[in-house]
């Protein structure tokens, strides 16, 4: 049963929701309690929908949820204004692809728990 | 008090299919099919797109358009026939996702192609009474033709979401009147449980589809005192090409009244959505200030919806701040075969154990 986690995870995985450290700036998803820094001052933030492809690697064999959808790419992604991010590439042909590329955040189902459980739903990013 | 619409926006996915690989498929002649519905290609939704998804994005589209706090919409109704969940709201899932909860009125509506219309009907007049200052409609489907059938050429996915508001300064198209035309029709249903709709075939045309938005459309102008030549553009729902141009015809509409909204032969029948997005791409391209818009919804079951907006200067300050729908439409796509199409539609019966 994924919904208590799925629930709890709502504001971080529909809105981005993370949050920044007020002493050196950094921007955290998923929320940390204490920053690398030091600092216990954090304060929530918002991410920016919009970002660039830092690193990304494909998944050929993919767990058991997921495997209607191989080939597929997971990409981390930096955003502007702060923050990286790791998830799935949609609406993009592999080839299209690379480091650097823009992306927009977009909103999608992630999984949906078997035949007649819930819909998760989430981030992935697209190139633009 | 002045109400209308103050935020608008459309999704349609990049996916296509075009009708020479549904014929293809099911030894159909691609000319004719063509020829016969006006219909090129339609969208398909991605494999993690659905109605809620689709329904996300347009209002995104909406709130950006309207530049007001998500927080201060009282209501949100989503219009479909392809809601995810046959028992849980697909409202919920969009409204917390854009910041919209917890004060706020939220019901998902069906009625066949008209749900989206429904929607702004209700929240016109939820303005209107001055029971909210803003309330939010959308009309969003992931439709499903069964296979072989005609259908399967047009259902299409995509949809549209309006803003409705008083505030002077933020109004872009003025409602002026409303009206529906509904009487019980069975022309196109679906059963629970059932996959797939079943329609009356002819008996769709006629005393369905043609009755009740010529009937909508005549019985609005007639209350506005307007003729086809004093409103500048007219969107009338789309289960295919010909259909909205011959009903566009009936009540005295020239093709080029229509064409601004007319995304059908491209984007297919996105169902709920349909109208919607007519109006939608008529606000994106044609549309100019003081301009008169006519639009006519049509649920199977049956009934129409109609509108006449009122076009304000403001559609010129907020029509480039997202994509428009004809750029979605045109822009990056990639088009699929039929056995990729079939597999994202669920349309092949796959073994859980492999
Ligand atoms: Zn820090």
């Amino acid at each position: 049963m994924i919904v208590p986690r799925h629930y709890k995870e709502i504001p971080q995985r529909y809105r981005l929701q993370g949050n920044r450290c007020k002493a050196c700036g950094r921007v955290f998803l998923p929320p940390r309690k204490i920053c690398p820094c030091g600092s216990e001052d954090l304060e929530d933030y918002n991410l920016s929908w919009k970002g660039k492809i830092l690193t990304f690697t494909i998944i050929r064999v993919p767990p058991a949820q997921f495997k209607y959808q191989k080939p597929y790419a997971v990409a981390v992604v930096e955003l502007e204004g702060g923050g990286t991010i790791q998830c799935q590439v949609t609406d993009t042909p592999l080839e299209e692809i690379e480091i650097g590329k823009e992306v927009e955040i977009v909103f999608r189902k992630i999984l949906s728990e078997g035949e007649a459980g819930i819909h998760c739903y989430g981030y992935k990013c697209r190139v633009v | 008090m002045a109400v209308g619409i103050i935020g608008y926006g459309a999704y349609v996915p990049r996916y296509r299919i075009k009708v020479e690989e549904i014929a293809a498929q099911w030894g159909d002649d691609p000319e004719v099919i063509k020829r016969g519905l006006l219909l090129y290609e339609k969208t398909v939704p991605a494999q993690d797109e659905d109605t809620i998804t689709i329904a996300y994005q347009a209002a995104k589209y909406a709130l950006v358009r309207a530049g007001i706090d998500p927080k201060e919409i009282g209501a949100l109704y989503i219009g479909s026939e392809s809601h995810p969940y046959a028992v849980k709201p697909s409202g919920t899932v969009v409204a917390e996702a854009l910041g919209m909860v917890p004060d706020i009125h939220i019901a998902d509506y069906e009625f066949a192609c008209k749900a989206g219309s429904e929607g702004m009907f209700v929240c016109y007049s939820h303005v209107k009474s001055g029971n909210m200052k803003y309330a939010m409609a959308i009309g969003a489907d992931t439709s499903q033709g069964a296979p072989a059938d005609a259908l399967e050429y047009s259902a299409a996915a995509g949809g549209s979401a309006f803003i409705f508001g008083s505030d002077e300064d933020k109004i872009i198209a003025e409602v002026l009147y409303t009206y529906s035309f509904t009487t019980d029709t069975p022309d196109f249903w679906r059963r629970d449980q059932q996959m797939y709709p079943q329609h009356g075939g002819r008996f769709t045309g006629e005393p369905a589809y043609f009755k009740h938005v010529v009937s909508a459309g005549r019985n609005i102008m007639e209350m506005a005192g307007l003729t086809a030549k004093d409103i500048q553009w007219a969107v009338f729902h789309m289960p295919n090409g010909k259909f909205p141009l011959r009903a566009g015809r009936q009540l005295g509409f020239k093709k080029e009244q229509i064409e601004p909204g007319w995304v059908v032969p491209w984007q297919g029948n996105t169902y709920s959505g349909s109208s919607p997005n007519g109006l939608t791409a008529t606000l994106d391209s044609a549309a100019k200030p003081g301009d008169l818009i006519l639009m006519v919804s049509f649920g199977s079951g049956a009934g129409s919806d109609a509108f006449i907006f009122k076009v304000r200067d403001r559609i010129n300050e907020v029509r480039d701040m997202v994509p428009k729908l004809w750029d979605l439409i045109r822009g990056k796509k990639f088009y699929l075969t039929y056995g990729q199409y079939a597999k994202f539609r669920g349309k092949i019966h796959l073994n859980p154990n492999v």
